[in-house]
């Protein structure tokens, strides 16, 4: 008797146990909206890189960001769309926003090449996807990879929706006008990506792109530093997100 | 056991010299893909997963469905799928390892492949597929190995391969669940998007098992004089025209939804693959003729259970193969890169070198299946 009700104990315990367990779990997940769960982050965080684009300051034919970026990072330049490799580029307005207003844009909004680069989003899809670890999220919010765990499968190129991964489907040494000795080249088989200069970041330095341009068109910052220049900039203009119906809470902003 | 794929007559050995030549192609010309890098495809930056991706994803299918012929067999006690439960699992066996070896023809550092076991991502799909494909590998060699050893012995099989094949069955809708996750769970590809795929990937690969298997099993009889009996085949046919008719309904399903809602990039890809999409069009004609010959060959596998004739069987089992390797093989794949996430639409041709490593790795599973029913047949002759 005292032994049946020893394992009933023992049962019960174990169900309510699980049922807090499962309960936990599903109030994780029950926690609302996306700026909700921002301010909850940065309460437990310190560091959360990002950027922020000012379009109305970017000069149509300037590529001093791109050349500077590309240079740092050793980015081959092919002749041709099928191998190119892209970490900072610029595109159409529609292209980087197709899920915002199209009908009747301003014309010098619809005409200006956007700036366009990885949004080390605060939840990556294409970390989630990678199946190695190769593409990770830093504690201070870089999304970086690492060349040599890369297997080459190009899960994250799929699973990015911003189209921001390049592959090396050939050697792309050769195509490297200046070789940059401070950070390394990639062989075929690899992804590649912009990584918001975290080799300089280290270095107590800008990313290439932000010291490079001469309109200060890109801010760069601590998005959890509620004093810094970033959030002064993103407190007193309107900015956007690309796809911020995703959940993927770029930390790249624009203004237009 | 093995050593009854080693005797044949001059036509088998003829197909196997045929089998090893194209895998020699296949072989000559992953070693220029090795070399210089996957840019010998015709994959690119918008279009990064091509016809090897899409050959996977088919033949997941194709293994997936020797439940189709395990579940009725061994649990519903369906005694005429006696001589062709082995052919089914065998037949999973071949597809599952070229499966396993598509997936490796496209990689960029096929070297560091075991980077997946050694560093474990469990939140990536690829984890899960990776576990899963190599399992069910595993538990259909052992039971279909284990059962017809067993019946060349003479007696019948042990116990314990129960639990293995109960478990196969189980591990087969698992396969296929996993591999349609790999693509609907991407935020940005709407073609994926989809809690349908899951499904539709079952009910197309429902369809397409049980037809190749009557078209396996007609070359048995023409080629083997081995004969898996008149009830089997007619079975099978009635399995593959129930699944083919839920899958081009889901496949209506998701016509409706995404033209209803009208939401422009549910459309895209629709667009895209059906009428062409920014000028560009190239897989409309091959879209089109998948529908139709689809839909064609199942009204005929329906039409032909009321009145059978072997013409119009093998010819609407054919039909639905080529149907749905287009439809799963090429416009699932191929459509999920159109519009790209920047909503360009680059289109996508095979090389020949991408041609030729694929049509090599469907060589080394035709070689295997080859092998592998050499000694099924032999076995069951001489029982």
């Amino acid at each position: 008797m005292t032994e049946n009700r020893r394992k009933f104990l023992k049962k019960s315990a174990g169900v309510i146990a699980g049922a807090g367990v499962v309960s936990g779990f599903i109030s994780k997940y029950a926690t609302g909206f996306a700026d909700a769960a921002t301010e909850k982050a940065v309460t437990k965080k310190k560091i959360r890189w990002g950027m922020v684009i000012d379009m109305r300051k970017c000069v149509s034919g300037c590529e001093k960001c791109i050349d500077a970026c590309h240079l740092t990072h050793n980015v081959p330049d092919f002749d041709n769309p099928k191998d190119e490799i892209k970490w900072i580029w610029k595109s159409d307005y529609h292209k980087v926003f197709p899920s915002k207003s199209q009908q009747f844009v301003a014309a010098e909004t619809r005409e200006k090449p956007f700036l366009t680069l990885c949004n080390h989003c605060e939840n990556p899809p294409c970390v989630k996807a990678c199946p190695t670890g190769a593409t990770f999220k830093q504690s201070d919010g870089i999304v970086e990879m690492d060349f040599h765990r890369c297997i080459g499968c190009r899960f994250c190129m799929a699973a990015c929706p911003y189209g921001s991964r390049s592959f090396n489907w050939r050697n792309p040494r050769p195509a490297i006008k200046n070789i940059t000795p401070d950070y390394p080249t990639r062989e075929h088989g690899v992804v590649e990506k912009c990584n918001f200069c975290s080799e300089r970041l280290a270095k107590g330095q800008q990313p290439s792109c932000v010291e490079a341009c001469p309109e200060k068109v890109l801010t760069f910052g601590n998005l959890y530093d509620k004093n810094s220049e970033i959030r002064q900039v993103l407190k007193d203009n309107p900015t956007i997100q690309r796809k911020p119906e995703l959940g993927t809470n770029p930390s790249v902003f624009y203004i237009t | 056991m093995i050593e009854k794929a080693l005797k044949g007559n001059k036509g088998y050995w003829g197909w196997v010299a045929f089998l090893v030549a194209v895998i020699l192609l296949g072989l000559y010309s992953y070693s220029k893909q090795l070399s210089y890098g996957l840019g010998v495809t015709g994959m690119g930056r918008d279009v990064s997963w091509g016809l090897y991706v899409a050959q996977f994803t088919f033949l997941v299918g194709v293994a997936a469905s020797a439940v189709m012929v395990v579940l009725p067999y061994y649990l519903h006690d369906y005694k005429e799928f006696g001589k062709i439960v082995v052919i089914g699992e065998f037949l999973a066996v071949s597809a599952a390892t070229i499966c396993l070896l598509f997936i490796l023809a496209d990689m960029g550092h096929p070297d560091r492949v075991l980077n997946v076991l050694f560093y474990p991502h469990p939140k990536s799909m690829v984890f899960w597929d990776v576990q899963v494909m190599n399992g069910y590998l595993l538990l259909n060699i052992i039971s279909g190995w284990t059962v017809l050893e067993a019946e060349r012995k003479g007696v019948s099989p042990p116990k314990w391969i129960k639990p293995i094949i109960y478990l196969s069955v189980v591990w087969a809708i698992s396969i296929h669940t996993v591999t349609a996750f790999l693509y609907s769970g991407t935020p940005g590809r709407h073609l994926w998007l989809t809690a349908i795929l899951a499904p539709r990937f079952l009910a197309s690969a429902f369809a397409v098992g049980p037809a190749l298997l009557i078209l396996i099993s007609f070359i048995l009889r023409k080629f083997a004089n081995f004969d898996v009996g008149e009830k089997a085949i007619s079975k099978l046919s009635l399995i593959a025209t129930y699944a083919g008719l839920a899958n081009f309904f889901f496949i209506g399903v998701e016509f409706f939804t995404a033209f209803y809602s009208n939401i422009p990039s549910h459309m895209h890809s629709l667009q895209y693959l059906f009428v062409g999409l920014d000028g560009k069009s190239q897989l409309v004609p091959w879209m089109w003729f998948s529908m139709i010959a689809g839909l064609v060959s199942v009204l005929v596998l329906l039409y032909q259970q009321r009145r059978p004739s072997n013409k119009l069987l093998i010819a609407a089992c054919i039909g639905i193969f080529v149907s749905l390797w287009i439809d799963k093989g090429i416009g699932l794949i191929i459509g999920g890169f159109v519009p790209s996430p920047m909503e360009e639409v680059v289109e996508y041709f095979p090389t020949f070198i991408e041609i030729s490593v694929t049509l090599g790795i469907w060589a080394i599973g035709l070689l295997i299946l080859t092998a592998l029913l050499k000694v099924t047949v032999a076995v069951k002759q001489a029982a």
